[in-house]
């Protein structure tokens, strides 16, 4: 083939490519709203399904702007919005001092004031698999126990003390864990080192810590091994648990099922912490594992939302503060409930907050 | 190898042993029958392979599937971002590897010699070609991390580290092709007072050309279901993007990984959605392939 | 082989005289770039992510993951890798050298292309597609298999067991990469199996040797070095295979020979992948130490590879 048909080759080729780019890009849609731009958040890959739900509401109503969410898990998103990287932040963890963090992000947000707020909240229930029971009803210390492998047949005395006339086969126990990093994971271990504390000795981690389990990826990873074997049990999203049983697990004196209001509550029922909220702007909160009020449910995922008071573009900070008035919104939490089976925050909650979101400069 | 004299000797003075005619009859058919066996259990995982792939990906197959996007739509939309995507980021890729790896190819086959250039040259590229895939992501995120900060991801990432795997494939091939050159054809250009850069553009590599293409497309076919390098490299959003400078991009592979590790509240429906995008894949794939064989077949040129 | 001789510089370029065309000086300098080029991006590879790995290696241990020094987190993880390229490399090549002594000698000649192309397509499909047949479909239908290895050669310890519910097992997951490793070991052993001389095969087959009895005296020893060959290749795919092994395996961090239960050693490949999306600061770095471990391994194995064909040539 002479050079010239090869140059009409590559030539058809190059035009089909810019073509096929050109189709894709007109995908962002004609109608003009007021806000338009780009911004970009990243962090916690809990609230990625949220994130996803929210953008996509956002943008459909604002067809000019692109928002997007790269869900690098919550201590790459606290690295890149300390580092101006990004323009919010999505955080599993609220922000401390070591390794700078929390004076890093206040550095950032000058001249404004650091935004610090719970959007995102998740009950993780105890799923497990046993036909034969019907309600199952776990303390701290059992379920503990449980999960670092001390108990191991379902009709262990503690369960069994739990459990008054209920009828346990002796089915070997397979604990099923979590074999990535994750926000869920750390959650589930803070509750068992703060609740059970005698029992549950492994430092506080991302990393399941205990060797020998049944090893998923995801939530949903989880929730299939966990339906894929007769004695099973794990922790998981409570929106993904699906057919499988949920435990409940004993708060106080009585046992608590995982639901949007019990999950919510326990917010209401925490204290802020006061060593890590350095601005009018910020809520950390620190989760009363241990609480007994009753209609609380212990085991939740907090994940919080970073953002500015101030931005360098002004075009950034409407975004910013249109798209965080919707998340913390009663429609963007429902939209955030339907899609990743989160709890909604509460309105005496969203009242708190509100403020942060307001302070917002557009100007 | 040439068979030698020692070898037929030893033939000679070495009749098969193992007893009776009959004995070995059995055995022979015992042992042929095993290698057919081991033959068709080889090939039994590809029939499932591709039957399971096509019942569970055909569900989530959709106009609507191939050409819409996540954008706007809460927990469904199409892979139109994601196939857009692995088309940018092979194209670049391509653009990268192959004047490279033909380039290299040439001063390989025409320039080198004995030289020690090429004896490095040939022996480093049997080390890249062996070069663990996810190796050669890190290799783009490391390069990347050190003049961009930690937090970049760029659809360029992506085809950088494809290119480190991309390149030596594209080089072994071209290699084979243009060895396969005559030498007569180049020694009577010479012999007309051709210079030898002409030689090589306007003999050597149009001779060559059908199995030079062959051997990119055969390439990329390899290097489009890549899914390692890409994971950390990429980045994950919802819009078309076709810029490789800037921004985040999705992809076919790293998209199946994500719908099926990540399913959000409508699983069946994300599940669905990656073994779409794997039959998409496969599809892409086979369709190089043939491609490439039809091309070979068409192009070739004959020597005499 | 004849195609040598024409990779020397051909004679009668070197005698255009003195004036060499300013095109050549700018198209051989662009080969050589290119070859210097790829010089330079391998030593860029290893350049960059010993770059990254060094702040890992100079840390100390509790500000690393799991709070182990580096050389003991990636100690099991190399274990796991080698481990499930072994046990790959073991079901694969016998099944690959059957394979290939099939197409080359045993089936009838019109459908030998065909057989080829099949083959060959198992190694066109992507690895994201194999692990999801691993998880979804091997993995479920293994089950069974893994229960009666438990139950019947328990003894050993490959399979004390208990046997894994989900199927999620080394066994499995080795399995898999031996499917993906077949093609390549099956094509590198077909070239050279097909190419064995005929004087040697039809010498035995005229002593009266059965085809079974040929293809042992002949074609096998011929082959031999391309069966190591292939093999090594094939090792160092399954070494580095990323997609299949973190999707399939539920991975538990120890070190253990028992292969069908639900606590099996991760790879360092799986790691990365499995790790990676989440990680930043200190945990990168680690993450691109491993990855350096991984490479060295890989590059040992094409070196001692080499090493051994070239012995099994001079002799």
């Amino acid at each position: 083939m002479s050079p010239s048909r090869w140059m009409a080759v590559v030539i058809s080729l190059a035009v089909l490519a810019v073509g096929v780019a050109a189709c894709g890009s007109s995908d962002s849609g004609s109608s003009s709203g007021e806000l338009s731009g780009q911004v970009a958040g990243a962090g916690s890959s809990a609230q990625e399904a949220a994130q996803e739900a929210w953008i996509a509401n956002f943008e459909s109503e604002n067809s000019d702007v692109t928002v997007s969410y790269d869900p690098v898990g919550s201590g790459g998103g606290r690295e890149q919005f300390v580092a101006g990287g990004t323009a919010f932040g999505g955080s599993d963890a609220a922000l401390e001092e070591e390794e700078g963090e929390l004076k890093g992000a206040i550095e950032r947000c000058k001249p404004g004031q650091l935004i610090e707020i719970p959007d995102y909240i998740s009950p993780i229930a105890v799923v497990y698999n046993l036909p034969s029971v019907e309600t199952l009803q776990l303390s701290p210390e059992t379920l503990a126990k449980i999960f670092n492998q001390e108990i191991t047949s379902w009709d262990d005395q503690a369960i069994a003390a739990d459990n008054p006339g209920v009828e346990l086969p002796s089915t070997r126990i397979t604990p099923v864990n979590r074999s990535d990093e994750s926000g869920t994971t750390e959650n589930f271990v803070d509750y068992l080192s703060k609740a059970a504390p005698s029992v549950w000795k492994y430092p506080v981690d991302g990393n399941w810590p205990v060797k020998g389990g049944e090893a998923a990826q995801g939530t949903s990873g989880v929730v299939e091994a966990v339906g894929a074997g007769e004695g099973a049990i794990g922790y998981a999203d409570e929106s993904q648990a699906g057919e499988l049983g949920i435990a409940k697990i004993k708060v106080g004196s009585e046992y608590v099922e995982p639901s949007s209001e019990a999950a919510a509550k326990i917010l209401e029922e925490s204290p802020e912490d006061k060593a890590l909220s350095k601005g009018p702007y910020m809520f950390p909160f620190e989760l009363d594992r241990k609480t007994e009020a009753t209609g609380t449910y212990p085991i939740v995922l907090t994940s919080y939302l970073m953002a500015c008071t101030h931005y360098g573009s002004a075009d950034e900070a409407a975004i910013v503060k249109a798209y965080l008035e919707y998340v913390i919104s009663s429609e963007g939490q429902e939209a955030a409930a339907e899609n990743a089976g989160s709890a909604p925050l509460s309105e005496s909650l969203r009242e708190k907050i509100t403020p942060a979101i307001e302070a917002i400069e557009t100007s | 190898m040439e068979s030698s004299a020692a070898d037929t000797r030893a033939l000679l003075t070495s009749p098969p042993v193992g007893g009776p005619l009959w004995r070995r009859k059995a055995f022979n058919r015992v042992m042929t029958g095993l290698i057919v066996a081991a033959f068709a259990i080889a090939l039994i995982p590809l029939f499932s392979l591709l039957f399971e792939v096509v019942k569970r990906g055909l569900p989530g197959m959709s106009w609507e599937f191939l050409t819409g996007t996540p954008r706007g739509i809460v927990g469904g939309g199409g892979a139109a971002h994601a196939i857009v995507g692995t088309v940018v980021i092979t194209g670049v890729t391509a653009i990268i590897s192959v004047p490279i790896g033909i380039l290299a190819a040439i001063y390989l086959t025409e320039y080198g010699g004995k030289g020690r250039l090429r004896r490095w040259l040939t022996f480093f590229v049997d080390v890249m070609t062996g070069i663990p895939s996810i190796v050669a992501g890190l290799f783009a995120f490391a390069l990347f991390a050190i003049f961009l900060g930690p937090g970049i991801r760029l659809g360029l990432m992506g085809a950088v580290a494809l290119s480190v795997l991309m390149i030596p494939i594209v080089i072994r091939s071209s290699e084979e092709v243009l060895k396969i050159v005559p030498n007569h054809l180049r020694e009577a250009s010479y012999a007309l007072g051709t210079p030898k850069w002409r030689t090589i553009v306007k003999v050597v590599l149009p001779t060559a050309f059908a199995g030079l293409v062959t051997g990119v497309m055969i390439a990329v076919a390899r290097i489009v279901g890549e899914t390692a390098p890409l994971l950390v490299t990429t980045g994950i959003v919802d819009s078309i993007n076709t810029n490789p400078f800037e921004g985040r991009m999705q992809n076919l592979a790293v998209y199946a990984y994500s719908e099926y590790r990540t399913p959000g509240v409508m699983k069946q429906a994300s599940y669905d959605r990656a073994w779409a995008a794997a039959l998409t894949l496969i599809a892409i794939v086979m369709i190089l392939n043939v491609v490439a064989r039809l091309v070979y077949r068409r192009y070739k040129t004959e020597i005499k | 082989m004849e195609s040598s001789q024409a990779t020397g510089a051909p004679p009668l370029a070197a005698a255009a005289g003195p004036r060499r065309h300013w095109g050549d000086r700018a198209f051989s300098g662009l080969a050589i770039g290119a070859g210097l080029t790829v010089l330079g991006l391998l030593a860029g590879v290893a350049l960059f992510l010993l770059i990254e790995a060094l702040p890992a290696a100079s840390a100390s241990p509790d500000r690393l993951p799991e709070g182990k020094s580096l050389v003991d987190y990636i100690a099991p993880l190399a274990f796991g890798t080698v481990l499930a390229a072994a046990i790959a490399v073991l079901i694969a090549v016998p099944l690959a050298v059957a394979a290939a002594l099939f197409i080359s000698h045993i089936a009838p000649r019109r459908i030998v292309l065909a057989l080829g192309f099949l083959v060959d397509l198992l190694a066109a499909i992507p690895s994201i597609v194999y692990g999801l047949w691993g998880i979804f479909v091997l993995g479920p239908a293994a089950v069974p298999v893994l229960e009666w290895l438990e139950q019947k050669l328990g003894f050993i310890v490959f399979f004390k067991g208990p046997a894994s519910a989900t199927g999620r097992t080394m066994l499995v997951a080795s399995l898999v990469l031996a499917v993906m490793i077949l093609p390549i070991v099956s094509a590198v052993c077909r070239e050279v199996f097909s190419q064995t001389p005929r004087k040697l095969q039809e010498g035995a087959l005229a002593l009266g040797a059965t085809r079974w009895e040929m293809i042992r005296m002949t074609v096998l020893p011929f082959g031999k070095s391309s069966i190591i060959s292939g093999s090594m290749l094939g090792l160092g795919r399954a070494l580095g295979e990323t997609m299949a092994v973190t999707i399939i395996l539920s991975v538990s961090g120890i070190v253990t020979f028992n292969l069908i239960s639900q606590a099996n050693p991760s790879t360092i490949a799986a790691n990365i992948a499995l790790d990676f999306p989440e990680s930043s600061g200190l945990a990168v770095n680690t993450l691109i130490a491993s990855g350096l471990v991984l490479f060295a391994i890989t590059l040992v194995t094409n070196l001692a590879a080499r090493a051994i064909i070239s012995r099994q040539n001079i002799q």
